[in-house]
């Protein structure tokens, strides 16, 4: 150590050297320092105590030094870094306990007392802080001293640190002593001074070669001779030559195979490793056979529950059309399941030539593939060694003139075996080669064909690896074996003749077992496109469901198809050169895996044919060979069956082949823990399960949360689901319940009613299967749906609203303008408006005085041609001088009722109205649910009632006449329309002039077509009959109708068929985007069909057929009138929101409910019956919007008719509510609209004209003769004449009922007489169709009952259910009437169609009592 | 009575707390509208379940925050924790022609847990379909806007949509439950039982 550089700081900036040479010196040095030190310390620390008062610390530093003199403590420091004992200093205090402890150390220390360089620190320590113990000090240095040297020969290095302590300890006791505030100073520099600095060491690269060398090992990849491996003094052992059987060996790389033994050779006892060939040993299969977890045990089977296969039956499909279950069969049901769980095709006609050769070159390399794995030539030529070995060895034995009885003949035995092994090995090897050859082929062809057609659209690619071959040896090799052969071959011809004799009696046996033939049950597999039959034989009926097992079977078919494009056809020849030699034909063919089985009833019995039962007894030829065949699927199952049978046929337990079933056969008899077969995802999902299945289904509150969550109706908008099961009342699943349970019980009582719930609950299951098959559709979006976007302006809509800055604010001839639309998802109760704007009526039929005479018009059946011609010659000129005398005309008004919310317009004058006024009827969404789907399913119709207001004087008393007026207002129903707001819905906005629903006969009032004298144009509009009314009804807002489904059909259709209907649409839609061209249609099944297949001529009842034999234009009306008795039932009411089914003719009329286009269909099948020509019309009509209606062509004109009301109307009828025509369609094609103009009245319905009409089936097209929906006949049952009249009796007291009840302060009197009366005009009207206005019903009614004020009508509906008739007699208001006499009466009527298509009259009055 | 003794039948959301603040770099003087979206086993029982805030400018400082402070107070009742309720935020300011647009979408679910909460919500607005569409919808001030701002608290359908994100709200909540635990559903961590902690460990995470 060097002499401090400075006193107080040097010490630190020295380094520390490590050399123990100088120690002496160093010694002296610091002795000297110190000494001076010391003296200056002296002084100055008197100084310091003489300043302040005695401060502690030194002297409890002094104690401490003192009572620790003696310790051997610093040796516990000494080895340690310095600074912590430095600290200790500083905080001494914390180590009293410390002190105690070492006092207690301090004796036993002095006796050790061998460390002197401790003391001698500690003499340091004691010296330098006590200046008054010197002598001490001094004393105990001399004693350091003396010990030192020799001490530094024992421990030199610990000195160094000693001193480096002491200097330290110095130094901090200075510091302390001088100046406390340097501490933090003194301790950030202390690092430096422990430093050690050494030179840098090198190691040279070959030493440290050398010293790894040592170290490490590493394996040679070099292969390890044998001898090293076997045991010594032992020959490597061949199982595999000895005839054994040898598993494969898993492969592993040589040089692995080789680090590894070389690896384990180093290690002792490493050779127990290696087996007796010398090779590692290593199982065949390195995964083990049994799982290595814990066995889960289950008391009851060996299969773990959760593991076990659960077999799910393909579900069946509802059967659409069989709504009514057949007549079951006496015996009970067969069920014969049949899985088809894959199609592959080898060939199909949309092959192109890359994808035949592609198909080719697949299979054969599975084929390759195939016989790699079983690898027979290898297996053989092992076998064929191991023979000649074993022959070989026993000539051997033999040789040795050993007594071997057996030898001779096991020898002829492997002289046969060589001879059929070799046989076979050939055989084999030249498959092979010509397997691989072929595959080279058709890679090759693949390749050229690709060159040549520039285009590759199959992956397929093919790798050659080339093999090394050693030519010289494989020469040797096939040498020698070529020699082997012909010495075998020589014994084999010498021994050939004995071998026939024995062959002839074998086969003769042999011929005697094979004469069974085998039966088969067969089957036919047809598919939709009927490409190809298959027969699949029936099974054993010991083959159930759940057991069988998934079979391959090969099929073609013989169908020929070309294509057009790059799909080679089946059944064409082509080729693959170019030059086209060398052709191919192939036919479609692939292959079906499937399984056939019976199916297994509820309780687990089979639902087998007892016949089949005897096909069992039938042996099989394959019976020995097949261990399915021979002991039946059935046996599989059952282990101890199976291994008799493997026991019996000697199966050879090595032979892969075999292993599955020897495993299996293994397992099961051992009975060791079961291995199962099958592998399950999810199979721990149980123990994720939240509970249990049991407790979920049983858990009320679970279900209602899944129902709700499936969105079941009586669920969807459940709010609150409660947190306990107890809170959930028993009565919110009941009516769930019951409607699942009604869904399957079928009423079968041949019942009126019971028909139409039927119908209804059968509706429900079509509208179920329809919803959930559209479930997920609904849930697409859109953008649109989603995000609020504006849309680019086009240039023409930047035009048009530069244009209207210079438009007048208040033009004179105002327009409509366009709403905002608002979804209606942010809507609630209130928000929505139906506004009614009331313009016009005409021709509204006016009161009739009370005439003394009976007033007979004129009236016959009159014919189409009469109809149709202007004639406005029918009024009468009495009759016109009697109205102008007539003071009142009519006073009518309108009354809206919507919901059950009424509005009226004012009273108006005279039979041509105009109101002009708004109207405006809140409209409530059922279940305060706005969402689009529940709109659309709005059932409410609107009903538009005119109301004629008839004042009566009641004044008692003449006198008062003078000064008062007493009248009563009563009001006298004329007319209705009815628009259902579905249709306002969709349409958003309905503007026209409709056909008021007049009854035939209104008492009082007359219907004169007399209004000549009002000028010229009424001409053309008294060309029909009738009441008109000018309406427009829209939403406030404007909502959304929802879009129709974005989704792509299923269809059975041809392709072809589809992409051209797809073209003329987009071609139609493109010249005429507002004309509606319809090509496919949906069916109740949910698929495309093309339209043309609905149109097909059927047969109308013959009953309506009969009743006009001569009258072809009565027998038309009657067939519409029938068709149009059939309800309406829109489809957007029954399939919210989903699409617009159509469903075929007999579909229509079981269900008795539709839409206009089953009607339009049935009517034209019914014209098209009738021998008339006749077309479908779709185009837009109102109110109904885009509808259907069907054209005929009748005597030089064309007419159109309203399917769903009856009506007819010319061509040229202004007031047909058929506003444009879109298409025409025929049994055979279908004709687009491209005149100019598309309203009926402006067009020329002349289909041949190709200008006019585009034609979907042409010339370039050829109708391809497709085959019709439609049934071949439709058969209709007689109505059960008695039923309708007893739901006739109930309708009757059902409403009468409800006029009570809808009088609740009056009382409601029936007048019998007039009830009696009105009952028997009514089949009379029905007969007339209700068509000819009679008046002689007010005569009659005032012969029969004298005095009476009558004022009433016939009410005419088709039979659906009771409730619209109830609506519709409610809102005539018949029953509103308060004077306090009055009488009613009520009649019904109904007539019954055929197939309980039933036609409902009320005939309802009310009476008053003139006075 | 009966059901009483046997304990609570629902359990109580309660939610108090600010919309504290939002930054926008590119924008300014925007408002805030929230509502929140809650499955069908839940009803609020009290306070506002909708709201629209003031409009508010920019700090002048630096950080240059949109503040609004908009207190949230509401309680909700519940029988199930599915469809926990989320507070759907969307704001709003005016572009350079002065036209109200929307300037982010966002949504957040209310912390399970007692306690104070706060949260940052990365807001985004539906991008228009094509360039043309942007420079149109920009030149009319009518961006694409989702047609229910409650699209945000849903998964359905978004499939469809392309966003941008720009900016950020942070809001704060605190929630409290009632009957919670006693139906079974605990929603507190063993280290989040006492809520001071959680500020505190909540403090230091923040700094």
């Amino acid at each position: 150590m060097a002499a401090p550089a400075a006193p107080g700081r040097a010490p630190r900036s020295l380094p520390p050297v490590p050399s123990s040479s100088r120690t002496s010196f160093t010694e002296f040095s610091i002795r000297e320092r110190m000494r001076e030190k010391l003296k200056a310390a002296k002084s100055k620390a008197e100084t310091a105590l003489l300043q302040d008062c005695p401060s502690p610390r030194p002297r409890r530093l002094k104690s401490l030094r003192q009572r620790d003199s003696e310790t051997g403590w610093d040796k516990e420091f000494d080895k340690d870094d310095s600074r912590p004992m430095q600290k200790d200093e500083s905080h001494v205090s914390s180590r009293v306990k410390f002190r105690d402890s070492v006092k207690k150390l301090k004796k036993k220390s002095q006796v050790q007392a061998d460390f002197p360089s401790a003391e001698e620190a500690y003499n340091f320590f004691t010296f330098n802080f006590d200046p008054e113990s010197e002598n001490i000090k001094d004393e105990i240095k001399n004693k350091t001293k003396n010990d030192s040297n020799q001490e530094e020969e024992e421990e030199q290095e610990s000195i160094v640190s000693h001193q480096q302590e002491q200097t330290e300890d110095e130094m901090n006791e200075e510091d302390y002593l001088v100046n406390d505030k340097e501490d933090l100073f003194i301790i950030d520099q202390m690092a430096h001074d422990f430093l050690v600095v050494k030179p840098a060491d090198y190691e040279s690269y070959s030493e440290r070669i050398q010293k790894e060398r040592k170290i490490l090992f590493i394996p040679s990849i070099l292969t390890v001779p044998t001898s090293q491996k076997v045991p010594e003094n032992m020959q490597p052992r061949y199982l595999e030559d000895e005839g054994l059987y040898i598993g494969e060996r898993p492969t592993v790389s040589l040089s692995h195979q080789n680090i590894l033994e070389n690896r384990i050779l180093r290690q002792e006892q490493g050779k127990r490793w290696f087996g007796d060939d010398g090779k590692l040993l290593a199982l065949p299969n390195p995964i083990k056979q049994s799982s290595m977890r814990p066995p889960i045990f289950s008391l009851e089977e060996d299969i773990e529950p959760e593991l076990e296969t659960l077999y799910r039956k393909a579900i069946k499909p509802m059967h659409a059309n069989q709504y009514i279950v057949g007549s079951g069969d006496p015996h009970g049901h067969f069920q014969l399941d049949i899985d088809i769980s894959g199609l592959i095709f080898t060939h199909h006609p949309c092959f192109s030539r890359e994808h035949v050769l592609t198909a080719k070159l697949a299979q054969l390399y599975d084929q390759y593939l195939a016989r790699r794995q079983r690898n027979l030539s290898k297996l053989l030529t092992d076998k064929l060694h191991a023979l000649r070995n074993a022959i070989q060895n026993s000539l051997d034995i033999s040789g040795t003139n050993l007594p071997n009885p057996v030898a001779p003949q096991s020898v002829t035995e492997y002289k046969f075996e060589i001879r059929q092994t070799r046989r076979l090995r050939d055989a084999e090897q030249e498959k092979d080669r010509v397997l691989l050859k072929t595959i080279i082929k058709v890679w090759k062809e693949m390749k050229s064909l690709r060159d040549f057609q520039k285009f590759t659209n199959t992956p397929m690619k093919l790798y050659l690896r080339k093999e090394e071959i050693d030519q010289r040896s494989d020469k040797k090799i096939y040498e020698a074996e070529i020699q082997a052969e012909i010495n075998e071959l020589l014994e084999e011809y010498m021994e050939e003749y004995e071998k026939k004799m024995e062959e002839y009696k074998t086969e003769l046996q042999e011929w005697k077992s094979w004469k069974k033939a085998q039966i088969y049950e067969t089957m036919g597999h047809s598919s939709t496109n009927l490409l190809a039959e298959m027969f699949i034989p029936v099974p054993e009926t010991t083959v159930l469901t759940g057991r069988a097992i998934t079979e391959e079977i090969e099929f073609s078919s013989n169908q020929r198809v070309m294509l057009d494009h790059e799909g080679v056809g089946s059944g064409v020849p082509f080729s693959f050169e170019a030059d086209g030699s060398n052709t191919i034909t192939l036919m479609t063919s692939g292959k079906v895996s499937y399984s056939v089985s019976w199916a297994v009833g509820e309780n687990g019995v089979p639902l087998v044919p007892l016949v089949s039962q005897q096909n069992t007894g039938i042996p099989s030829p394959l019976k020995n060979i097949d261990a399915i065949a021979s002991i039946g699927t059935s046996g599989l199952t059952d282990m101890k069956k199976l291994a008799k049978w493997a026991a019996e046929t000697k199966l050879d337990p090595n032979d892969p082949k075999n292993a599955d079933l020897m495993h299996l056969i293994m397992v099961a008899t051992s009975g060791d823990a079961c291995v199962p077969g099958f592998f399950r995802l999810e199979q721990l999902q149980q123990k994720f399960n939240f509970v249990s299945d049991e407790e979920f289904n049983r858990s009320k509150r679970f279900r209602l949360l899944q129902l709700r969550n499936r969105e079941v109706a009586e669920f969807r908008y459940y709010k609150q689901v409660p947190l306990y099961e107890r809170e959930i009342n028993e009565k919110l699943f009941a009516n769930y319940e019951k409607r699942l349970h009604e869904k399957d019980t079928i009423d079968s009582q041949d019942h009126l009613d019971a028909h139409r719930a039927l119908v209804a609950k059968y509706l429900q299951k079509v509208r179920e299967s329809v919803i959930n098959r559209f479930l997920i559709a609904k849930h697409h979006f859109l953008l649109s749906d989603l995000v609020n976007e504006e849309e680019v302006p086009s240039l023409g809509i930047l035009g048009l609203s530069l244009f209207k800055l210079a438009e007048p604010k208040r033009p004179l001839k105002p327009r409509r303008k366009e709403r905002k639309k608002v979804t209606a998802q942010n809507l609630s109760d209130g928000d929505i408006k139906l506004l009614v704007n009331i313009v016009r009526a005409y021709d509204i039929p006016i009161r009739k005085p009370v005439l003394s005479k009976l007033q007979q018009p004129s009236k016959s059946s009159r014919s189409f041609n009469e109809m149709f011609a202007a004639s406005p010659s029918a009024q009468s000129p009495t009759h016109s001088i009697d109205w102008a005398f007539n003071q009142v005309l009519v006073h009518p008004f309108v009354e809206v009722s919507f919901q059950r919310t009424v509005c009226r317009t004012t009273t108006a004058e005279g039979p041509n109205p105009n109101w002009n006024e708004e109207l405006e009827l809140p409209f409530r969404a059922p279940n305060g649910d706005y969402s689009t789907a529940s709109l659309q399913s709005v059932k409410d119709e609107v009903f538009i009632n005119i109301f004629d207001e008839v004042l009566y004087d009641v004044l008692e008393d003449d006198r008062e006449r003078g000064s008062g007026i007493h009248t009563r207002v009563e009001r006298h129903w004329l007319g209705c329309v009815r628009i259902p707001f579905s249709t306002i819905y969709f349409q958003t906005r309905i503007d026209g002039t409709f056909k008021i629903d007049i009854p035939p006969v209104l008492l009082g009032y007359s219907k004169e077509k007399n209004l000549g004298i009002e000028r010229g144009y009424d001409s053309v509009r008294s060309l029909s009959e009738g009441s008109y009314i000018t309406l427009f009804i829209t939403i406030e807002p404007q909502l959304i109708p929802g879009d129709p489904v974005r989704e792509k059909f299923d269809t059975q259709e041809d392709e072809k068929l589809l992409q051209a209907a797809d073209k003329y649409q987009a071609e139609c839609s493109l010249k005429f985007p507002n004309r509606q061209c319809l090509t496919t249609v949906v069916d109740i099944n949910g698929k495309t069909v093309f339209i043309t297949r609905y149109i097909k001529p059927l047969n109308p009842p013959q009953e309506l057929l009969s009743s006009h034999p001569n009258n072809s234009q009565a027998t038309a009306e009657l067939v519409a009138r029938y068709v149009a008795l059939i309800p309406f039932l829109p489809d957007s009411v029954s399939f919210a929101g989903i699409c617009d089914l159509w469903s075929t003719s007999d579909q229509f009329l079981d269900l008795l409910a539709g839409d206009e286009e089953e009607h339009a269909v049935l009517l034209c099948n019914y014209f098209l019956a009738m021998g008339k020509k006749a077309w479908l019309i779709i185009g837009n009509a109102i109110p109904e919007g885009p509808t259907t209606y069907v054209l005929t062509w009748e005597q030089n004109q064309y007419v159109i008719w309203n399917p769903s009301s009856g009506r007819y109307y010319g061509q040229f009828d202004t007031f047909c509510p058929l506003q444009s025509v879109g298409c025409l369609i025929s049994s055979n094609n279908i004709w687009f609209n491209i005149q100019r103009y598309d309203s009926p009245v402006r067009i020329n319905f002349d289909i041949s004209k190709p200008k006019l009409w585009k034609s979907f089936f042409s010339q370039r097209l050829p109708y391809p003769g497709l085959s019709s929906v439609q049934p071949e006949e439709l058969i209709y049952q007689c109505t059960d004449k008695a039923a309708a009249l007893e739901l006739q009796g109930r309708i009757e007291k059902i409403l009468k009922e409800k006029i009570m009840e809808w009088r609740p302060r009056h009382l409601t009197r029936w007048n019998r007489y007039c009830t009696s009366t009105l009952r028997h005009f009514l089949p009379l009207l029905e007969q007339i169709q209700g068509k000819a206005v009679e008046d002689d019903h007010q005569a009659e009614l005032q012969k029969q009952l004298g005095d009476y004020r009558v004022s009433g009508f016939p009410i005419h509906m088709p039979f659906s259910e009771v409730r619209p008739l109830i609506e519709a007699v409610h809102s005539t208001g018949v029953h509103t009437i308060d004077v306090s006499n009055a009488e009613f009466a009520l009649a019904v009527y109904i007539h019954a169609y055929p197939k309980n298509v039933l036609s409902v009259w009320i005939y309802i009055a009310s009476l008053v009592r003139n006075r | 009575m009966a059901a009483a003794a046997a304990g609570p039948t629902v359990f109580l959301l309660m939610v108090n707390g600010q919309i504290e603040s939002a930054q926008f770099p590119e924008y300014d003087e925007l408002y805030c509208k929230y509502c929140f979206v809650y499955g069908h086993d839940w009803a609020p029982t009290a306070g506002l379940e909708e709201g629209i805030s003031q409009i508010t400018s920019k700090n002048r400082d630096a950080q240059q925050t949109l503040v609004w402070n908009f207190p949230i107070d509401i309680t909700f009742k519940s029988t199930n924790p599915y469809g926990w309720p989320q507070i759907v935020l969307s704001v709003y300011g005016p572009d350079i022609f002065g036209n109200d647009v929307v300037r982010g979408y966002g949504a957040v679910h209310v912390p399970f847990t007692p306690g104070s909460h706060r949260r940052t919500i990365p807001m985004f607005v539906p991008e228009s379909t094509s360039k043309l569409q942007k420079l149109t919808s920009w030149l009319m001030g009518r961006r694409p806007e989702f047609t229910d701002p409650k699209v945000v608290a849903q998964g359905e359908g978004r499939e469809v949509t392309t966003v941008r994100s720009q900016g950020f709200v942070t809001i704060s909540f605190n929630v409290v439950t009632k009957d919670m635990k006693k139906l079974g559903y605990d929603v507190s961590s063993t280290d989040m039982q006492n809520p001071s902690i959680v500020s505190l460990t909540d403090g230091i995470q923040k700094y």
